[in-house]
């Protein structure tokens, strides 16, 4: 069975309308499913109550895993399996290990971090997610309600209320 | 809510342009059959590839014989190109990633642009040392793993190999940041879309929606990736100039060269830059977009950039005097009088004095000698590289063995052709997807368009 979504949204021309919007919904205490626009809005998440994104702690343990891989693995090579003189360095030469190891803690930690935030944003290549209006990533900015949350013509009658464009209901799949 | 702009500061987007007239502006080109310039400029460009695939394919068939690198001088024209192609894609991840971390708003017209840039710069230097191989079917031999050959690994004390991992790595980076960056406006061209293009877009787009959560994420990303792209874009230029800096070479054993290598990498990288966003910009119609303020500001960095290079050049002079090694002496007296003299003063008058006209405001905001002198600085660092490699190493220890080079028509062709895969690339680049960043510049539309700051402000915020 396909999961599907009720929902109520409002369209707005500009960010300051829909930050004021936000505000009072959050005041009314109304349950917001999301809000989109087509471009990063300032301010919008200490309003939305968004916590903070966590991909930087995630990044920082790529990273380690890849001081790590690169660090270790070297040194297993050059002391265990192919000790091998060069130059008239000794064997576990650790300042020569040091570009590449920087090199792979970087390549870790971006490769990690920009799967993680595909994976979580559940996006990827061949991904459709529902997009409730195609001018959101245009010029319009949009403040969904969820009619499983909130009911749907309170929720109508509170976007009327807001300085808002157009009303619009869909139904889509989530 | 945006942040509190002077209302002295230049515009950075005319026109007074609405969100709307942003998306049409910046998509059109994607969208319309391609201008006559256009296909005027690619034409040459698939021609130069084809010639550069001709030629490669002649060395892989005739072997590295085929140039006429000899025994003294056996890194020529190819280690030159690749140096010189590593040094123009550094400007692409300095302008998004070092300018994001110092809140620059002018890298918003360019940043596109150049992180495209630095992704088809570094495929055009990898070429060189893969082909420099000679049985490039091997070329896989440079990465470490697991082999039947033996226990045997890469020499991972050698400069060389630092390198391969700098540059793999840097190309893997930038090519994450710049498709990162890249999906928000991928789907603005989708929502606009019919038929089977909005099937394409909705592929590479990756189903972005433009949910909030999703924006706070992609701007961490944009930021920690900025974060890590800044050392590392440091770190692949010293680890090029290790390549020579590590050697025991009178000329090339100077602890001076990542420094410069850095600066001259950004100086170039810059200069690459201009010479493509004054052609782009003309050819797309983006003058509204890429303003004169971008241009000074890019002016500013070269002239900046310049100016370090020149000082290198004048320190390693000093350095080589001070040292009382006669070796050191000799060499340095041999790259500006030697046989190769010619490279050396191009090079000095090139990079070192033509920077400095852009002391003049009225130079560093016009167009047509900016173009010019981007050219000229263009071949100015190439023929630093040159100096650098082919001047040292015709006068190395052995008189006997001194030796001259000039390249042959296989060399040149594949110089050629890396300019042919870098256009042909590009131009392929700005008919799919969008050349500015549409989603940053509607983000600084209310603190930089020219309906705000400036002097035809008509709003206020």
């Amino acid at each position: 069975m396909k999961k599907r979504k009720d929902v109520v949204y409002g369209i707005y021309n500009d960010e300051h309308d829909l930050l004021n919007a936000v505000r009072s919904a959050k005041d009314k205490g109304m349950e917001i499913m999301d809000v989109y626009s087509p471009f990063p809005v300032h301010g919008l998440d200490p309003i939305l109550g968004l916590k903070e994104s966590r991909l930087h702690i995630a990044g920082f343990f790529y990273g380690m895993i890849g001081t790590l891989t690169a660090f270790l693995g070297m040194t297993w090579i050059f002391t265990k399996d192919w000790p091998t003189i060069f130059g008239g360095k000794p064997y576990w030469a650790v300042p020569s290990f040091i570009p590449i190891t920087f090199e792979l803690t970087v390549l870790f930690a971006a490769i990690g971090m920009t799967i993680s935030f595909y994976v979580v944003s559940g996006m990827g290549f061949g991904v459709e997610n529902f997009v409730l209006d195609e001018r959101i990533s245009d010029d319009k900015f949009c403040l969904a309600f969820d009619k499983e949350e909130v009911d749907a013509s309170a929720a109508k009658e509170f976007l009327e209320s807001t300085n808002v464009e157009e009303i619009h209901e869909k139904v889509v799949k989530a | 809510m945006s942040a509190p702009v002077s209302s002295i500061r230049e515009p950075l987007i005319i026109g007074h342009k609405t969100y709307h007239d942003i998306t049409e502006n910046l998509v059109a080109p994607t969208e319309k059959a391609p201008p006559l310039s256009w296909i005027l400029i690619f034409i040459p460009a698939v021609a130069l590839l084809g010639l550069g695939t001709f030629a490669a394919t002649w060395t892989v068939y005739g072997g590295i014989g085929t140039w006429n690198l000899n025994r003294t001088i056996n890194w020529g024209w190819d280690i030159t190109n690749f140096v010189w192609w590593i040094g123009i894609g550094h400007a692409g991840t300095l302008i998004s990633a070092i300018l994001l971390l110092f809140r620059q708003k002018w890298r918003t017209g360019v940043n596109r642009a150049a992180e495209a840039m630095t992704i088809f710069a570094v495929m055009c230097a990898g070429f060189f040392p893969i082909i420099h191989m000679g049985r490039v079917w091997n070329a896989m031999f440079i990465f470490p793993y697991p082999n039947t050959r033996g226990s045997l690994w890469v020499n991972f004390n050698s400069a060389l190999l630092w390198d391969v991992f700098a540059i793999s790595t840097y190309f893997t980076v930038s090519l994450l940041f710049w498709y990162t960056g890249l999906v928000p406006d991928l789907a603005t061209i989708r929502d606009r879309a019919k038929g089977i293009r909005k099937k394409i877009y909705s592929f590479f787009a990756l189903g972005w929606t433009g949910a909030a959560k999703h924006w706070q994420r992609w701007e961490y990303l944009s930021l920690i990736l900025a974060g890590l792209a800044t050392p590392l874009v440091l770190s692949v230029h010293t680890i090029v100039s290790f390549d020579f800096a590590t050697s025991m070479i009178p000329g090339w054993h100077t602890t001076i060269f990542p420094p410069y290598f850095v600066a001259g990498a950004v100086f170039s990288g810059f200069a690459m830059v201009l010479t493509l966003m004054l052609i782009a910009r003309k050819v797309l119609h983006l003058e509204q977009y890429i303003t004169i303020a971008h241009i000074e500001s890019m002016n500013k960095v070269i002239l900046t950039t310049g100016s370090i290079v020149g000082v290198a050049y004048i320190t390693e002079l000093f350095i080589s005097w001070y040292s009382g090694y006669i070796y050191e002496q000799w060499a340095f007296f041999n790259r500006a009088f030697g046989v190769y003299w010619w490279s050396y003063f191009g090079m000095m008058t090139a990079n070192v004095i033509s920077p400095q006209f852009f002391w003049s405001k009225k130079l560093r905001r016009n167009v047509t000698f900016t173009f010019f002198l981007s050219i000229f600085i263009n071949v100015g660092m190439w023929f630093e590289r040159f100096v650098i490699i082919a001047t040292t190493l015709a006068r190395d220890f052995l008189p006997s063995s001194w030796s001259y080079y000039s390249p042959s028509w296989v060399e040149i062709s594949l110089y050629l052709g890396t300019f042919g895969l870098f256009f042909t690339l590009f131009l392929i680049f700005v008919r799919v997807a969008p050349v500015v960043a549409i989603a940053e510049v509607k983000h600084i539309l209310k603190g930089a368009g020219d309906q705000y700051v400036g002097e035809n402000a008509t709003k206020n915020h």
